[in-house]
């Protein structure tokens, strides 16, 4: 089974618990406007196979098997199933922890892939249909539909949420983030990540104009305020 | 069974000189926690704070001052005290605290260019004496060398040479002192002379008198003790003493020696057995106990030696490896950590972070959780240990092995070296492009060879006459050694700490190499890219264009990593073609130290892109900002390094990553390490800087450096303070690969 991969980051502490190996899979079908990662939204050709990808990640395991794993991120991983499946079957044999850095927009198979995921580290964009268009270009539909078969599953679920200036930073968002993560059951970790400006580089080198060129950066400060009234809310 | 020995367990030690055996019966493995440590007391914060206001002045002068009316031995000076009543260990090198050492049997333009440089003069006496009757270690290494060598001296092919001082890098087994007493040395060593008999040969006379000198030498070390007030002729009887004892016998070796590297060994865990029959007894409490410890360690920070400021530039600051191996696991599969190990690890928060001793874990897989945790969490928070391999180590050294150095492991009070810095491979490489001619300084340095004259690199000429140039370069270097040690053995013998030896000592001789990364990224570009050298008008390939990507050491890829493993098995078998001066044993290290940056200097541009004058990557890391697929591909690359069939002399990476990279709070960071340190060993790699920090705080360090007077960093073997690395030094660490989340 062949696929297309950006590439492999070796060490990273945050995907997932542990030390983790991510893999950031190519092709994306959203157009998040404060995407950091826009070099891999389009489709390229497959260049690496699983048994390959798997070879390599083998080995990191003296690394990755006591506390950590394996991390699929992208773009949207979740667009490549069959790929996906296969190295995740591989992985699985040999004891990895997986995680699915994930917004929920694939093309099916979901449950296929879920069988071989621990965690899904699911990045929630916006928690109500109209602004989950406006700042994706794309319906909340789709991720809906996966989240119903990962919840069925009752998969771990990390929420991952970016706070943007005057686009989520509010009151009302954080109630309807809330009502939309009561929906989900097997959530171990929720994180608000504030919204900054380090992938804007990515777009000039790509010729790509940057959706948010004058928004300013969210400060850690008030995110953090904004989690500890959302977890009022929430809990 | 002496009087001192009443509580220990008795075995063979009690008849032979047997430290080993003396831990293994009588050591306390620890399981637990960090919980038990204590501050710093009243006394060492007195103490400590003196140090403190002299080690400010010796900074803004250079050096604070100078004996120049005595010649380093064991017993030249008078008693110096830092503190009287406050000291609970006492001794320093001279009469005063960082009063520093003239001593000229290793080279006397040394003593000159270090007196001249901080306005000191030689006592005329002294001056004339070395001049007119005394010849020195230098001297008879000029008479001997070749022209080859001078040149290949010249032109930086061989640096770093221990020619022209101390060679440094031995470790006195300095427990024996506090275990036996000296008398009891002194019997055996008698008894040794007396067994030297047969056919008087060269060697066997050289043996008579060596142990004859070492005899002597034990004899000083006990009236040098005397002077402060201690006689040392019987074994230690508690847990002070010990520690007394100890520093005694090592305090002798750097009264004599000015080598590059004095070592102390493998002492925390030996005296944490009288630690703990002392406070089974009730007669010392852990503060006690800490106390003992910390002033230990003031003392070993205090260790100075006269250097030119050119020395001090290269090894960034005052550099003397007082490397303390701690942990490891013993062969009967018990750890050999202990209360103690922890103690002297906790120095470095009682005392604050410091780059000496240079502490040293001889890290093990089976090591107990809890001190991995302890570790992990010492290097995060001052960033000043390093991690060596025990699991590759022990098969070879046994479990009383230490380094000296950085990574260089011996049998306690068994083995010594000769040390042999290293060898510039990346000009090496050069010279077999250009026709054995240094492209730096335009004189022919190797015969035989053509200048490449093809438009584009071709890798296997290249490669057979890199082969080429690595055989004579072999050849030469092990001659220059031979030399070398010749004359030390000859002009600067170390009696004192050879006085702590046993009587048949096994020899190794460490070579060395350095830019391993700049030659594998080489050959690596020359065979899957294009590289066609830009010419001078002499042929000399000054610069190279590169047409195409290629491999990089350092992600964990085969096609290039295997070409740095085979360049280090070709270097390491051309050297063992070559037999050695006292039968020793050939080893090899990849380490630069800090002397990276200057191999860089003195190097033209090479075929990995690499500009003339640019640093090399320290030891064996791979080439800043070329390893891009993340820090555990790097650490993976470095790990194919064979360490028991080919470097056993270490392989050094320093690794530097972000805070934030490692996890999000303290307990996932230590964790973490924890698994990283696990993961990389357990592949068999060899040794591990560790730096948890930020460029940004590098930066900001380096332009306000009286912000961060503390801050101390790994580099390659062993730590620095960070302000007292060069601008060009602190701009190399800085550029240097960071690991960080993408």
């Amino acid at each position: 089974m062949i696929g297309s991969i950006d590439s492999i980051e070796s060490l990273s502490s945050y995907d997932g618990p542990g030390i983790r190996a991510v893999v950031f899979l190519n092709e994306c079908h959203l157009r998040c406007k404060y995407c950091h990662n826009p070099e891999m939204w389009l489709k390229k050709n497959n260049n690496i196979t699983s048994d390959l990808l798997v070879e390599k990640i083998k080995r990191f395991k003296n690394y990755l098997l006591d506390n950590g794993g394996v991390t699929f991120s992208g773009g949207e991983p979740l667009l490549q199933p069959e790929f996906l499946i296969s190295c995740c079957q591989k992985l699985k044999e040999v004891g990895f922890h997986i995680a699915l850095d994930t917004a929920g927009v694939g093309i099916g198979q979901y449950e296929e892939i879920l069988k071989y995921v621990d965690l899904i580290i699911f990045d929630v964009k916006y928690a109500l249909s109209d602004g989950y268009k406006k700042l994706t270009g794309k319906s909340i539909d789709e991720s809906e539909k996966f989240l119903e078969i990962a919840n069925k599953m009752n998969k771990e679920f990390w929420i991952r949420q970016v706070i943007i200036p005057e686009v989520n930073d509010n009151q009302e968002y954080l109630v309807a983030l809330s009502n939309y993560l009561k929906k989900i059951n097997n959530i171990t970790k929720i994180e608000f990540l504030p919204y900054h400006k380090l992938g804007s580089e990515k777009y000039e080198r790509l010729g790509i104009p940057y959706p948010y060129k004058d928004k300013k950066e969210m400060d850690k400060e008030t995110c953090d305020k904004l989690y500890n009234e959302f977890l009022k809310i929430y809990l | 069974m002496k009087e001192e020995w009443q509580g220990f367990k008795e075995g063979n030690w009690c008849t032979d000189i047997d430290v080993r055996d003396f831990i293994q019966k009588n050591y306390t493995e620890y399981l637990d926690d960090a919980s038990f440590l204590r501050p710093c007391s009243k006394k060492t914060q007195k103490v400590w704070e003196r140090c403190s206001v002299l080690l400010k002045e010796e900074l803004k002068k250079g050096i604070l001052d100078v004996d120049v009316d005595h010649v380093s031995g064991i017993n030249s000076y008078d008693a110096g005290y830092i503190d009287k009543e406050n000291e609970v260990i006492v001794g320093l090198q001279t009469d005063e605290p960082l009063k520093r050492i003239v001593n000229p049997y290793g080279g006397i333009r040394m003593v000159y260019n270090a007196l001249g440089a901080y306005n000191y003069k030689l006592n005329p006496t002294i001056d004339k004496y070395f001049n007119e009757f005394r010849k020195t270690h230098n001297q008879g290494v000029f008479d001997a060398y070749t022209k080859d060598m001078r040149t290949a001296r010249t032109v930086g092919l061989l640096t770093g040479l221990p020619d022209a001082y101390g060679r440094g890098r031995i470790i006195g087994d300095y427990r024996r002192v506090a275990l036996y007493g000296i008398d009891f040395l002194m019997e055996k060593k008698a008894l040794d002379r007396d067994n030297l008999t047969g056919v008087m040969t060269e060697e066997l006379i050289r043996k008579r008198e060596e142990v004859t000198e070492q005899y002597r030498a034990l004899e000083e070390i006990k009236e040098m003790a005397l002077k402060y007030g201690f006689d040392i002729s019987r074994p230690a009887q508690n847990a002070k003493e010990a520690i007394q004892w100890t520093y005694f016998g090592y305090l002798a070796s750097v009264k004599e020696n000015n080598g590059a590297a004095m070592s102390l060994g493998r002492t925390s865990t030996f005296l944490d057995i009288y630690i703990e029959r002392d406070m089974k007894k009730g007669i010392l409490s852990e503060d006690e106990a800490q106390e003992l410890i910390d002033q230990y360690v003031i003392k070993l920070r205090m260790v100075r030696h006269l250097r030119t400021p050119e020395y001090d530039e290269l090894f960034s600051g005052d550099p003397t490896w007082v490397t303390e191996s701690i942990g490891g696991v013993g062969l009967d599969g018990r750890s050999l950590v202990t209360k103690n190990s922890y103690r002297i690890l906790h120095t470095l928060f009682n005392l604050g972070p410091a780059p000496e001793p240079n502490l040293t874990i001889l890290w093990s897989t089976k090591l107990p959780e809890n001190f991995k945790n302890y570790c992990a969490k010492v290097s995060i928070e001052t960033d000043s240990i390093q991690y060596e391999n025990d699991d590759i180590m022990r098969p070879i050294y046994g479990d009383d092995y230490a380094i000296a150095c950085c990574v260089s492991a011996m049998k306690v009070g068994k083995q010594m070296q000769f040390f042999g810095a290293r060898c510039n491979l990346a000009k090496a490489l050069l010279y077999a492009i250009n026709g054995g001619i240094d492209e730096v300084k335009n004189i022919k340095v190797l015969d035989g060879y053509q200048i490449m004259t093809d438009e584009v690199l071709d890798y296997d000429k290249v490669l057979n006459t890199y082969y080429k140039v690595l055989e004579d370069v072999a050849s030469l270097y092990v001659d220059t050694m031979n030399i070398i040690h010749y004359m030390h053995d000859k002009y600067a013998y170390e009696r004192g700490q050879m006085a702590l030896h046993d009587t048949e000592v096994e020899r190794l001789m460490a070579f060395g190499v350095a830019g391993l990364s700049v030659v594998a990224d080489s050959l690596s570009a020359i065979k899957y890219a294009r590289v066609k050298p830009i010419r001078n008008q002499d042929g000399i390939s000054i610069d190279f264009e590169i047409e195409g990507d290629f491999p990089k050491y350092g992600n964990d890829d085969d096609r290039v990593d295997r070409i740095a493993t085979s360049i280090l098995e070709k270097f390491y078998k051309e050297l063992c073609r070559h037999p050695l001066y006292r039968d020793a044993k050939h080893t090899l290290s990849v380490l630069t130290i800090t002397s990276n940056v200057v191999y860089g200097e003195k190097t033209g541009a090479t075929p990995d892109g690499r500009k003339a004058t640019e640093p090399f990557a320290p030891g064996a890391n791979p080439m800043h900002e070329r390893d891009t697929s993340g820090a555990l591909a790097s650490l993976n690359s470095v790990a194919k390094i064979d360490y028991a069939n080919c470097c056993r002399d270490g392989v050094s990476n320093t690794f530097s990553i972000i805070p934030n990279a490692l996890g999000e709070d303290l307990p996932s960071r230590i964790e973490n390490l924890v698994n990283i340190l696990d993961g990389y060993f357990a592949q068999g790699a060899h040794h591990l800087n560790v730096n948890v920090l930020t460029r940004e705080t590098l930066i900001d360090a380096m332009e306000n450096p009286e912000k961060y007077p503390l801050l101390t960093i790994r580099v390659s073997g062993y730590a620095v303070r960070f302000n007292r690395l060069t601008r060009k030094q602190q701009q190399e660490v800085i550029s240097r690969t960071f690991h960080s989340r993408r």
